[in-house]
């Protein structure tokens, strides 16, 4: 029809090219990073250990080989990372531009007796860290020290569990280790406090990258609670790279909380990888509100019989927001059980995307597995891609999930109005209460006393009054 | 203190209330019978302002003004109360959290001083005592996991912390064992007084016995048919509604 506004459609030959350029520019950001590589793995901590020298020369090289995934790859189908590829990152320098302890006090926790170790672009910095109430039995500092001082400490498990043969950003990471948090818990004891791990970055003009590692050794019969934040100060373009392996010994309770609050502008990628021994217990409390582009990756390994998991998940996001959670419980053993909710709450054009894998090999007889994801849209224009995945093998066991998609509950708003709680307020009270079922599972009231706290500055952002859906 | 005059209102392209007509007095007690799906409920929350409901004809008036210009909030602001049939849980939501923030939301727009956490509490725990609802149910997110029964005092509890000048109870009483009735009865007849009035919903004479109503209605599809003294809840419960149809069919 002639005056149609149809675009023609681009010619099969020019989308090839396309691509093609695409893949080029891609293929040019890793040699960036190879060179960086080539550069800077001398100035990296422990380099001359054979070993350590070896895995990070691995991790570069398939690194290499793999590229950055495309969402033609499954496991990134939602979340195009290419624009992370094409920024020219470099390495992010202890830079405190301006950043004193004052400024940090909101994020940190509020009981006296807590410890802290903060880190600054990814370099741990002793003069803001707390760690004199942190009681014997238990190491917790830098990973860059350990690699310098005492590299056999961590030989046996650092970068034994988050397999990077198979996952760019984890063979990033690996090839660039250096700094981050190492925590020793020695068998039997228990830790009445949460040991914090603060990872701030300062914002410079050119877009910076970190790749902050930690490993966490929680012996057998011991009881901790972890805590990992992400935040800025200011906004800026950056990205966080993190990888995190835990370690959980026998019979021990573990609780692992984790608080993304990056710049809006920022791409945070992060894995964490749990190694579960028989009878521990491990709990994982992901919370994910700020960030542009967010990949968060957990693996728990039940590697022995009687282990409970447990994952719950928060984010919330508005604008132009993506964030991406990606879960994975492998039942490796008989008579284990597994638990995990997801919530997700998305307002404006934000996009989200739950994907939760659930694999029970042959032998793990008995496994009592339980996967839930619920959203709540607040905008239209609002996405959420949900999708569990099951992989199951053992015939004796209980496997159950579900996901739901939903707006604010009508009655329940009309409930509290008619009680004489105005709409804005009632809607803002829902939304908050979907949230907080995941903030009250966790049991550590200095925690949910600042992720409450943070929390709601959040939501307060969101829009008070516009088209409904 | 409020007069409903031609009352029609509909739903989903179904006409429910097709011309009711009441006049509440200050001071009185009315009970509204029916059988299931004559409208009671739809009427008990077009008064609170369910916006599902479109009202297609008639009005009401509420201490002089008209009710439709009110947002549900308002109407609860100038102490209209219902309590639902089926009350609704609300996940993550304390049900003191949720209490004190309706009273004080209130209290804001009547001028007065907003209670802190503290004076709240203190008021809550009274009530609650009075109404056999077990504390821990005060910390509860709000409905959740309530029995039956627990919902429904909950919502009596509410209505004795709010102090409404018009409550209307929608089936109250259903659920409720016999203690559990005599103290929302007891409750009920606490908030009696020259300068309120009550409409009670109910299925069962058995609560009219605690509450004794000035007058009773009874709905048949969408329409007021009969209105008694207290004697006709006790006809009605002794020969059914087959018997007021009939009744008003003949006359
Ligand atoms: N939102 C709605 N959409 C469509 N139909 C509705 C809606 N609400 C009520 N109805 C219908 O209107 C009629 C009256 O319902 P209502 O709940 O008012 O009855 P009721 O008298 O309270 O009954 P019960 O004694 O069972 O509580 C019923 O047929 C019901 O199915
Ligand atoms: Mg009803």
């Amino acid at each position: 029809m002639l005056g149609s506004a149809k675009p023609s459609p681009v010619p099969e030959p020019a989308r090839a090219d396309m691509e093609s350029l695409l893949l080029k520019s891609v293929s040019k950001q890793e040699e960036t990073y190879l060179d960086q590589f080539r550069q800077g793995q001398k100035e990296l901590a422990g380099w001359g250990h054979p070993w350590l020298d070896q895995v990070r020369r691995e991790a570069m090289a398939r690194f290499s080989g793999l590229g950055f995934p495309t969402t033609h790859r499954e496991e990134w189908k939602y979340t195009n990372v290419a624009p992370l590829a094409r920024i020219p990152f470099r390495p992010a320098g202890f830079v405190l531009n301006g950043l004193t302890q004052e400024k940090l006090s909101r994020f940190l926790l509020s009981d006296p007796g807590s410890s802290c170790l903060v880190f600054v672009n990814g370099h741990w910095c002793p003069g803001f860290s707390s760690l004199e109430e942190l009681p014997q039995g238990v190491y917790a500092g830098s990973l860059a020290d350990i690699l310098e001082n005492n590299p056999t400490r961590v030989e046996e498990h650092l970068a034994r569990y988050a397999a990077f043969q198979e996952h760019a950003f984890v063979a990033l990471n690996t090839a660039f280790l250096n700094d981050g948090a190492f925590i020793e818990i020695s068998p039997g004891l228990v830790l009445d406090k949460p040991i914090h791990l603060l990872f701030i970055s300062t914002v410079s003009d050119t877009a910076t990258v970190t790749h902050p590692r930690n490993l966490i050794l929680a012996g057998p019969s011991t009881q901790a609670t972890i805590f990992e934040s992400y935040v800025s100060l200011e906004d800026g373009v950056y990205m966080t790279n993190a990888v995190t392996e835990v370690v959980v010994g026998e019979n021990a309770v573990i609780t692992h909380c984790k608080l993304q609050e990056e710049s809006r502008q920022a791409f945070h990628i992060a894995t964490l990888q749990v190694q579960q021994a028989r009878n521990s217990t491990f709990a994982s409390h992901s919370i994910s509100l700020g960030g542009g582009l967010v990949r968060n990756e957990i693996n728990a390994v039940l590697g022995g019989e009687g282990i409970h998991c447990e994952l719950n998940g928060l984010y919330a996001v508005n604008g132009s927001q993506h964030v991406d959670n990606h879960t994975l419980v492998d039942h490796a053993q008989p008579h284990c059980t597994s638990h995990e909710l997801y919530k997700g709450i998305l307002d404006d054009k934000a996009s989200g995307v739950f994907n939760g894998s659930i694999v029970v090999r042959q032998d793990a007889q008995k496994t009592d597995a339980i996967q839930r994801n619920k959203n709540l849209l607040l905008s239209k224009d609002a996405l959420i891609n949900t999708k569990p995945q099951l992989d199951i093998l053992a015939d004796d066991v209980r496997c159950t999930h579900g996901a739901t998609v939903g707006q604010v509950d009508q009655e329940a708003v009309f409930y509290l109005r008619s009680r004489g709680i105005d709409e804005e307020a009632a809607r803002r009270v829902l939304i908050h209460g979907f949230a907080r079922e995941i903030i009250e599972r966790i049991k550590v009231e200095a925690l949910v006393t600042l992720l409450e706290e943070r929390l709601s500055a959040h939501l307060s952002t969101y829009h008070k009054t516009r088209e409904r859906v | 203190m409020l007069e409903i005059k031609n009352l029609h209102a509909r739903a989903d392209n179904k006409d429910i209330l097709r011309g009711i007509d009441l006049k509440v007095n200050a001071g009185e007690v009315h009970a509204i019978m029916g059988p299931n799906g004559s409208g009671k409920s739809t009427l008990a929350q077009v008064l609170a302002g369910r916006d599902v409901y479109k009202v297609t004809a008639g009005e009401i008036t509420y201490q002089g003004r008209n009710l439709f210009e009110l947002s549900p909030e308002e109407r609860a602001h100038q102490g209209i109360f219902m309590a639902f049939q089926y009350p609704v849980e609300i996940p993550g939501v304390s049900n003191v959290y949720f209490l004190r923030a309706a009273l004080n939301s209130i209290r804001r727009a009547r001028g007065l001083a907003e209670l802190d956490a503290m004076d709240f509490m203190a008021v809550a725990r009274e009530k609650a005592k009075a109404f056999g609802l077990d504390e821990s149910l005060l910390t509860r997110s709000v409905n959740q996991g309530f029995s039956g029964g627990e919902k429904k005092r909950n919502e009596v509890f509410q209505m004795a912390v709010l102090e409404p000048t018009l409550a209307i109870l929608d089936e109250t009483d259903s659920g409720l064992d016999i203690d559990a009735l005599k103290i929302v009865a007891d409750g009920v007849n606490a908030l009696r007084s020259p300068d309120r009035a009550i409409i009670l919903v109910t299925h069962y004479q058995r609560l009219l016995n605690y509450i004794i109503p000035d007058y009773v209605h009874i709905l048949i599809n969408g329409k007021i048919v009969k209105v008694g003294k207290k004697d006709l809840a006790l006809e009605l419960e002794q020969r059914g509604y087959a018997w007021v149809g009939e009744a008003v069919a003949s006359a």
